[in-house]
């Protein structure tokens, strides 16, 4: 679980994540993009939201994905931590996330992401399966 | 978990060289170029932008389906996602598209600089208190909320409205309107066709600066180097301080872009566009999906442009606090507020007809020259300031539009530094260095929300941005006014 790499460019950053299956890619991502947000030590499970996108194919799915996780943060200031991915087909995801509410006092921010984009987005299957992600930071 | 990096290579393709300060990207450099691009830059500055993949991108929105004239690179160009940062790309509005891409996430971001009466020797001893006025009463950083309760449906109002929904509401000046690019409000905005999710982010941020590489900054004029114009302006004498103010539309605009890029990725189908990536994802401006969003679009640049008088007004109320004057007697005057991350339906000639164009400028700044309709009557003979930010460690630019703009680049120049290296090189190099007080040996004070965002953005990051207008001003497309350096910076 969580096994995944940044990719590191001028103006942006991007993830490659991998997993044994696609469902495990898709926590792996969202771990990663929030890895970037803040430092998830010390992040509990105290807040568990129930997620479900559609798009118009595995790609775009990712991207809904954690543009959704994104919104949550945004509107709720859950950090999130912990990914489960329930149900993953190829237009619809089913997942929960489990975070907690932002505190100044003990957590640390650390990179405004502003959003997941399409640019050189990928889900492949190769060695295992792996996704590839820049954001908007 | 690994950390590992992927590095970018650089870019190998072929440049022609047109004079000292423009390159060009032939169109046959890939198939499906509709224009050649252009990139502004000197011998100096190609060698960095080809450090990495920024001019493929050029090439890439050459492909979008109406351009005209070439896909433009201003000097401060580096990569981004999909368009790269520092382009610039003007579609017809009869046969062309829109592409969310082209203007990004932070739906006019922007920069607004305000003038006052004051001089440094008379901030100076005073600087620690205003900072602090200014980091209490603006907020910034992450997840930070603003101090305007927005009653239910009351959004609607500024995203049709813009800037004068805040004026009207108490926040700033009639005059503050005059002096903002589109009179702080693009015509056409429809709350109707935005999403519910984008509201909901924007109700609690508006007035707020956010975090990243936005930022309030103290400046003192440093050089004057056309008198005239920057008299006009407001800026009357070395050591004058400004006040400059950077921020965009928040959780709003990036969930505008976010609900559109997928409008958008099914239009490309319906429309057989082809795109060499799919960010660029766009529709005709005259169909359904085109002209949803730039409606959509009109009302997150309004909240934008909302969200900087509402700052501007709290920043006037921290200096006359301070100061113990009214703003007015402090000469608190708005010089320009200026839309970087925006499209626009603009009139401009090419080769020699006059046609209505959607001109994308993703980290450009309009600089429209003396006599245009568009430029406010005070500066009607001297032409449009141009804002541009530098890093936090060096300087700013006040410049003016040109001509040359109008003949070459559809009224467009540089926004600022442009970046050079990533974040987290930047806080890895700058590992153990205490930014704020390297900082303040230089003479700036600095109050962060983040420290963090503090090494992202250290000058280090960045083009110098003396660099970057050396290039505008020789390749005529912006001139340079005055240049100012920050005594103190709020960061989010």
């Amino acid at each position: 679980m969580n096994h995944f790499e940044i990719i590191d460019h001028t103006a942006d950053i991007g993830i490659i994540a991998h997993g044994k299956d696609e469902k495990e890619v898709f926590a792996t991502a969202a771990y990663a993009m929030f890895s970037l947000i803040a430092e998830l030590d010390g992040v509990s499970d105290a807040i568990c939201r129930q997620i479900e996108v559609s798009a118009d194919d595995k790609e775009a799915l990712l991207v809904a994905w954690l543009n959704e996780l994104l919104y949550l943060f945004d509107v709720e200031h859950v950090i999130f931590n912990g990914f489960e991915v329930i149900n993953l087909e190829e237009h619809r995801l089913r997942a929960n996330a489990y975070g907690e509410r932002f505190d100044p006092l003990r957590h640390q921010l650390k990179t405004q992401v502003k959003a997941a984009t399409y640019h050189m987005l990928k889900v492949e299957k190769g060695n295992g399966f792996r996704a590839q992600i820049i954001f908007d930071v | 978990m690994s950390k590992g990096m992927e590095e970018m290579p650089r870019w190998e393709g072929k440049l022609t060289k047109i004079d000292d300060y423009r390159w060009q990207i032939e169109k046959d450099y890939k198939p499906g170029m509709r224009v050649p691009g252009l990139i502004y830059a000197d011998e100096h500055m190609l060698k960095v932008i080809q450090e990495e993949q920024a001019p493929e991108q050029v090439a890439n929105v050459a492909f979008l389906p109406g351009i005209v004239g070439k896909s433009l690179a201003m000097p401060d160009i580096h990569w981004g996602y999909g368009f790269p940062i520092g382009g610039v790309a003007a579609t017809e509005v009869d046969e062309g598209v829109v592409s969310p891409g082209g203007v990004g996430f932070d739906i006019n971001c922007g920069v607004r600089l305000l003038r006052t009466n004051l001089t440094e020797g008379q901030v100076k001893p005073k600087l620690e208190r205003l900072l602090s006025q200014l980091f209490v009463n603006i907020p910034s950083g992450l997840g930070s909320e603003g101090r305007i309760r927005l009653r239910e449906k009351e959004i609607d109002k500024v995203l049709i409205e813009g800037a004068a929904w805040a004026v009207r509401h108490g926040y700033g000046e009639e005059e503050d309107i005059e002096l903002t690019e589109e009179r702080g409000c693009v015509r056409g905005a429809d709350p109707g066709l935005v999403s519910e999710k984008a509201k909901k982010r924007g109700v609690p941020q508006l007035g707020t600066l956010g975090s990243g590489n936005h930022f309030l900054e103290v400046q003192v004029v440093d050089e004057i180097r056309d008198p005239i114009v920057a008299e006009a302006f407001g800026i009357e004498e070395v050591g004058q301080v400004l006040l400059l103010i950077h921020t965009g539309s928040r959780g709003f605009g990036y969930q505008v872009c976010d609900d559109y890029l997928k409008t958008m990725g099914a239009a490309v189908r319906n429309y057989n566009i082809s795109l060499p990536d799919r960010q660029l994802a766009c529709a005709p401006v005259k169909s359904p999906e085109g002209k949803a969003y730039l409606a959509a679009m009109a009302c997150a640049a309004n909240y934008a442009w909302a969200n900087r008088q509402c700052i501007s007004h709290w920043a006037r109320e921290c200096f006359a606090n301070v100061f113990s004057k009214s703003a007015k007697d402090l000469g608190l005057r708005l010089i320009y507020d200026v839309a970087h991350n925006i499209a626009k339906i603009e009139e401009h000639k090419v080769n020699g007809r006059r046609l209505r164009l959607c001109v994308h400028r993703k980290g450009a700044t309009r600089a429209f020259p003396a006599g245009h309709p568009d430029v406010p009557a005070r500066y009607h003979d001297v032409g449009q300031p141009v804002l541009i930010p530098g890093d936090m460690g060096r300087c700013s630019y006040v410049a003016v539009g040109t001509e040359k703009a109008m003949e070459e680049t559809f009224g467009s120049t540089c926004h600022g530094a442009g970046r050079v290296q990533s974040r987290s090189e930047a806080k890895r190099r700058l590992r153990g260095v205490d930014i704020a007080k390297q900082l303040e040996g230089k003479g700036i004070m600095v109050m962060a929300a983040s420290r963090s965002s503090l090494a992202e953005e250290a000058s280090e990051a960045y083009k110098d941005v003396t660099e970057v207008v050396h290039i505008t001003d020789g390749a005529g497309i912006s001139h340079t006014v005055a240049k100012a350096r920050p005594i103190g910076v709020i960061k989010g």
